[in-house]
């Protein structure tokens, strides 16, 4: 067990070593959500806000960005373990006395304290959009943030765990990121669309993640999923990332050792 | 004391068969050379014996431990250098060796001087603060070595530790290689297929489709061919060859209009050839056999050497240029 726990840091230190040293890699997860912040904010402000009275539009949104940018970091890194491979860093790794079970793990922890610092930095934009932020929004914030962004570098490493080579990144960006994204809530309610997407929305673990720090920022008025009747509250959208999590963990833990 | 005991390793990949049954011993302390042309096996067989993949049948140890059953204690007793480089581009030279210090369980006190030793013998000290993507394939090859042996392993295994490297970089890496093995108690364990490499090992095994063709040391594998060779040149190499055949009962070979055989003691069959001779010869050689006689002899053919470079140089080519 000591090997495993020794492997969790020994991974998370280097996934840490590397973020701190790659700058565009930092900037760039930045870059996304702002721009979708600035544009969609100005764009579809005015619309959408006369649908929500007594809430602003950008209100709206930024919980959406702060989850979008712990969404890509997260799954960004969990399928930085295809580099690995390519790069042959990975048998560096394999051949040690490293635990493959902790490999995986350690690279989910390492992608998840990076989502977090993002996530931190992201949060000095709250009062700039006139998000109220306090010390008890940041503390509730926390957990939120590290269940979201391990299951989502979980859901990375299930795709990376298999994946030989780094055509596979487009993919994932198109296939599953960009949906993922789009159909969570981010940039509309998911209740009072059709029917097929409100369910498509209804299955993405992201949308209950950002449900959450939704209603961490702004009170149940505005948000809250409503599944087979029942109102999610932050705990219980929080169970459900976090059961998604564990199973998105095991395959993938599962599917590296079968295939390593 | 062995550090390496192979049985009859045998290893599919569905219908083909890399390995077929291959055995070996390496002493503590000696260079070990696996000796054959691109995919004879040699790099499933080290691949095997880090526990990177499991034999279909056969056994193996490496320092008293089961490859299959104790693979931890396996890893931990060898350091790899692999053919494909393995370093984390975007760290540092150092930052590389203290992420493996910590993945093998070196503690503190040992790896700083430890680190530094190394860097220091593979002459990389003044760099190590610089990051490997600006580093050249020598260095990084260096690097590879200093890490490999990091945590003290009992076996170094070198994969091609050369490959792709200009003639003057791999000459400085064997020269590195024969200073460690005087400083570190270990066994080196290596492949190539570059003959002049494999002369610098104490013992070679000849591997050739998946089977050991022949494993002795190299001045036992030189006489194993026979004598000396001497190669020459005539007027007639036609009628030189039925010559050499009938009236001299030798195995003569012909390749680029030189006509090669092998005697017994060829200083004394030397000036006895030419004056009986009948035809005029335009030019005569003798030296001592290369690996390259003993691997013609053992199986008949060329190691196929210039095939493989050209392949191996577009490969590296298409790594540079980011695939």
């Amino acid at each position: 067990m000591a090997i495993v726990f020794r492997t969790i840091w020994v991974i998370a230190y280097r996934e840490l070593l590397r973020f701190v040293q790659d700058k565009p890699r930092m900037f760039s997860s930045f870059s996304m959500p702002i721009i979708f912040l600035i544009i969609f904010g100005a764009g579809f402000g005015r619309l959408i806000g006369q649908m929500m009275p007594g809430v602003d539009y950008i209100q709206f949104m930024y919980p959406g960005i702060l989850a979008m940018t712990v969404l890509m970091t997260s799954v960004m890194s969990g399928v930085s373990i295809v580099w690995d491979r390519e790069f042959g860093f990975l048998k560096e790794v394999l051949v040690s006395p490293l635990s493959r079970s902790g490999v995986l793990a350690g690279k989910a922890v390492g992608a998840a304290i990076i989502a977090i610092i993002q996530g931190a930095i992201m949060l000095v934009l709250a009062p700039i959009v006139n998000v109220p932020i306090n010390l008890g929004t940041v503390l509730a914030l926390l957990p939120l943030l590290l269940i979201l962004s391990l299951t989502l570098s979980g859901l990375g490493l299930l795709i990376g765990a298999r994946m030989r080579s780094q055509q596979g990144f487009q993919i994932v960006m198109q296939l599953v990121i960009f949906p993922m994204m789009f159909l969570s809530g981010i940039f509309f309610p998911v209740s009072g669309v059709a029917t097929w997407l409100e369910v498509l929305s209804k299955l993405n673990p992201v949308t209950y993640g950002i449900d959450a720090i939704r209603q961490v920022f702004l009170g149940t008025e505005v948000a809250g999923v409503t599944v087979f009747g029942h109102t999610m509250g932050i705990v219980d959208s929080a169970i459900v990332v976090a059961m998604v999590g564990v199973v998105f963990l095991t395959i993938a833990i599962w599917a590296f050792n079968k295939q390593e | 004391m062995d550090v390496i005991e192979a049985s009859n390793l045998v290893k599919r990949f569905g219908e083909l068969e890399a390995v077929k049954g291959v055995s070996f011993s390496v002493k503590e302390g000696e260079i070990f050379g696996f000796l054959g042309p691109n995919g004879a096996g040699k790099t499933t067989t080290i691949n095997i014996l880090c526990t990177l993949l499991k034999p279909t049948d056969g056994q193996a140890k490496v320092n008293g431990y089961d490859v299959i059953k104790e693979r931890s204690q396996v890893r931990q007793s060898i350091g790899l250098v692999f053919q494909e480089p393995s370093l984390d581009d975007y760290l540092t030279a150092e930052q590389n060796l203290r992420f493996h210090g910590y993945a093998y369980g070196v503690p503190k006190n040992v790896l700083e001087p430890r680190l530094k030793e190394l860097l220091e013998m593979m002459e990389l000290w003044d760099r190590r603060k610089g990051k490997i993507n600006t580093y050249s394939g020598g260095m990084k090859r260096r690097l590879e070595i200093a890490r490999g042996l990091l945590h003290h392993p009992r076996v170094l295994f070198l994969d091609e530790p050369t490959l792709g490297l200009d003639p003057q970089t791999r000459r400085r890496i064997w020269d590195y290689i024969h200073d460690l093995r005087k400083r570190e108690n270990l066994a080196i364990f290596m492949t190539t297929h570059y003959m002049d490499e494999a002369e610098n090992c104490d013992r070679i095994a000849i591997i050739d489709y998946g089977r050991t063709v022949a494993l002795d040391t190299l001045e036992k594998l030189k006489d194993g061919v026979g004598g000396d060779v001497i190669s020459v040149k005539t007027e007639d190499n036609e009628e030189a060859m039925r010559l050499l055949e009938g009236q001299y009962k030798l195995k003569p070979g012909i390749e680029n209009g030189i006509i090669s055989f092998t005697v017994p003691h060829g200083e004394e069959f030397l000036p006895k050839f030419v004056s009986g001779f009948p035809l005029r010869l335009l030019s005569i050689g003798l030296r001592r056999p290369t690996l390259e006689d003993v691997f013609l002899k053992l199986t008949g053919r060329n190691i196929r050497e210039q095939e493989v470079d050209s392949m191996q140089q577009m490969k590296n080519m298409a790594r540079m240029r980011g695939h």
